[in-house]
């Protein structure tokens, strides 16, 4: 009799402790987008679960602009559906100072926090707190192709001019065979045409606003910005350009019809991938044009690793950022799959190791490009607003795309560079007077 | 004469069919060849049609990264529930608007379709907030009732419509050999629907499954079906088109298979008392 209440005891104790260490066991999901690093981490997800076997991890990948949505909603309607989010640089200020996101300050020792690129870094502080974590950073560049310029006559400067561009882009156009000296961004859209053309308005000395807020698309560096770029696609870009955004351009590239392509530095490792590839021994590279005004026209951006104020596994969530975003994973994704697939522009040692830059021949231009942006001092003449290629506040995302449709227009012919300004300062200066400024 | 000019019309319109058919079927036959391809092959120009490396790398890639079968199932309840629950809503509701119309019915009937104008983000943030205080946000049972509730106009406007077609005579003739309501909806009205309703339920299981707004914005984890399947295919940077046109593939097919087994009964229903 003893025995068996014993051995019951025993058994209701075992059954409780298996109960215990169920309840245990947190949930995290992590919201993210399809970005080659991104499904790099799902991969190696195994790697962190095993340290942390009381953490599970559920992924959810969703298109860009529907992650931002969903995000949005579940964090302003208190949701609670993620633990872990995937955000850009444009969101992190503005939700950061909103509450929305907590505190990332304290990720421990082995973080180390002081190795983030300081641009990158400051990208994501509001108030001296630290939002969201970068895990991968990028800026542009101008991606050529040396067999073209060769053919050309011309030898790409490390630090080239705009000028420079439009002549290279000139003598590399041949028509008749489909290559076009010059691919840039047309589709209309904040993250689109409108990254591109105020990153280049930057070099060009023009500003989406002056110190009280009014909108500057009246003055003159604007109107040199957008008739420089219409004229030079027009003549030496491909057809349908106000179509193409980052992918159209990438294919275009890939398959040999661009002599120059000015976008995102990922895009380096795409277009030097000889599996996708046709161009893929002649690439080089090259810092973003400028115009000597001490402002070169590429942006800074990074896909970051936040917690939403509203996430009921806060501690987990912070376990999991501080494993994929810091030092430790470069090392794993360098042993599992190699260095050249590294997630780039996020850490200053990654571009002091011998084995990186031996792997990725694009690492130097890319660091000197990210180096090269500020985004709390963009433009030549002083802004009010912090962002590269965006303006960090919660209007710009829907004035952004907006303006950017109008320049999309001006682009494919449905009217001048001139109206798309003047109708762009109207709208700026409605939509900004109505939000309060 | 006129036999001769009625063959060759009706050689041009068999030949104008086929190809306003084939320009329809043409975005799913590219769907479906480029989920063959590589992701080079994918965006080569001039186009590749059909002389290509096949290759199956896409659909490997997709069931290795994706627990497809979990979309597929979520897919599968979401679309059937909505329906069978629509459908028990929708037959009582279509009877009597059928057969014992009131003096509002057909207000109650244009009232009903008028909810489908309604873009349906200006309700988003509501009905998000009522399922979070329920806290059924991302489960299968709520989004059933909100699939239900948006499919609902076109079943009782479809069922209402095959109703009409049914001589009330036929009822009348039921109650007089003593059939209760009940007996009268069960044994003689729905034996002699079955057609309509068939194709009504063909066609809300495609709209279901189709649905793509509160399928997105309503589902994380435990929810989602295979809308949120492609949609996590989808990239912004970087070429993903031969494994979206994979995943694309591998979403349409059960419902292109049910589809193209059950095209008989959907024209029929679809085209019912379209020419009389």
């Amino acid at each position: 009799m003893t025995r068996t209440l014993r051995a019951l005891m025993g058994a209701t104790a075992l059954t409780a402790a298996g109960f215990a260490l169920a309840a245990q066991a947190e949930t995290i999901t992590i919201a993210t987008v399809n970005n080659g690093d991104m499904i790099r981490m799902q991969g190696l997800t195994s790697h962190f679960t095993d340290m942390h076997p009381d953490i599970e991890v559920e992924w959810v990948t969703l298109e860009e602009n529907v992650l931002r949505q969903n995000v949005t909603t579940d964090i302003a309607t208190g949701g609670g559906q993620y633990d872990v989010i995937t955000i850009g640089t444009y969101e992190v200020p503005i939700w950061g100072a909103n509450d929305w996101l907590l505190s990332l300050d304290d990720l421990g020792d082995e973080y180390n926090v002081d190795d983030l690129l300081p641009a990158v870094r400051g990208g994501l502080t509001v108030d001296g707190t630290l939002y969201a974590s970068p895990f991968y950073g990028e800026s542009s560049m101008v991606m050529y192709r040396t067999d073209l310029m060769e053919a050309a006559g011309l030898e790409m400067p490390d630090e080239p001019s705009w000028e420079f561009i439009r002549e290279a882009a000139a003598a590399m156009t041949d028509r008749e065979n489909e290559i076009y000296g010059i691919c840039l961004r047309g589709k209309a859209g904040w993250g689109e045409n409108m990254a591109f053309l105020t990153a280049m308005g930057n070099s060009f000395g023009a500003r989406w606003f002056d110190m009280d807020w009014r909108p500057q698309f009246d003055s003159e560096a604007w109107h040199n910005t957008l008739t420089f770029y219409i004229d030079m696609m027009n003549e030496y870009g491909p057809p349908g350009a106000s179509n193409n955004g980052f992918n159209e351009n990438l294919a275009l590239f890939q398959t040999g019809k661009c002599g120059m392509w000015i976008d995102a530095t990922v895009a380096a490792s795409f277009v030097t991938n000889p599996d996708d590839s046709d161009v893929a021994d002649s690439v080089g590279f090259a810092l973003a044009p400028d115009n000597g005004l001490g402002r070169r026209g590429n942006w800074l951006w990074a896909w970051n690793l936040a917690i939403p104020a509203s996430s009921d596994a806060p501690e987990a969530a912070r376990e999991f950022i501080a494993w994929a975003t810091g030092p430790g994973y470069t090392e794993l994704v360098a042993s599992e799959e190699g260095w050249a697939n590294v997630p780039p522009g996020t850490r200053t040692s990654l571009y002091e190791n011998q084995e990186y830059l031996d792997a990725a021949p694009f690492a130097e231009m890319t660091l000197r490009s990210m180096q090269a942006a500020d985004p709390t001092n963009p433009a030549v003449d002083p802004v009010p607003y912090t962002g590269v290629q965006f303006v960090a506040i919660p209007e710009f995302a829907g004035l952004g795309t907006e303006v950017g449709q109008l320049f999309s227009a001006a682009l494919a012919g449905q009217m001048s560079a001139d109206e798309a300004l003047e109708q762009a300062q109207e709208l700026a200066t409605e939509e900004m007077e109505a939000a309060g400024y | 004469m006129a036999r001769a000019v009625t063959t060759q019309r009706k050689i041009a319109f068999t030949a104008l069919a086929w190809i306003i058919g084939l320009a329809i079927f043409f975005p799913i036959l590219w769907t479906i060849l480029t989920s063959f391809k590589t992701e080079a092959t994918a965006i080569a120009d001039p186009p590749v049609f059909f002389n290509f490396d096949w290759t199956l790398e896409n659909y490997t890639v997709v069931q290795e990264r994706s627990d497809y079968m979990r979309y597929l199932w979520n897919s599968v309840v979401l679309a059937v529930g909505s329906t069978i629950f629509g459908i028990i809503i929708a037959v009582p509701a279509a009877w009597s608007m059928a057969f014992v119309p009131g003096k509002r019915t057909k207000d109650v009937l244009m009232w009903m379709l008028s909810t489908k104008m309604l873009p349906a983000v200006g309700v988003l943030y509501p009905i998000r907030l009522i399922l979070i205080e329920l806290g059924i946000l991302d489960s299968k049972g709520a989004l059933i009732f909100i699939l239900m509730m948006i499919n609902l106009p076109i079943i009782i406007w479809m069922l209402y419509t095959y109703f009409r077609e049914i001589p009330g005579e036929i009822l009348e003739a039921a109650r007089m050999d003593g059939a209760t309501l009940k007996d009268e909806i069960l044994y003689v009205l729905t034996p002699m629907a079955i057609p309509g309703i068939a194709s009504t339920v063909l066609l809300n299981i495609i709209l279901a499954w189709n649905e793509a707004f509160w399928t997105l914005t309503l589902t994380t984890v435990d929810a989602a079906p295979l809308t949120a399947f492609i949609a996590s295919y989808s990239s912004p940077e970087g070429l993903f088109y031969a494994k979206l046109s994979a995943a694309s593939t591998m979403a349409i097919a059960p419902i292109l298979i049910l589809g193209w087994f059950s095209q008989k009964q959907l024209v029929r229903g679809l085209t019912f008392g379209a020419v009389k």
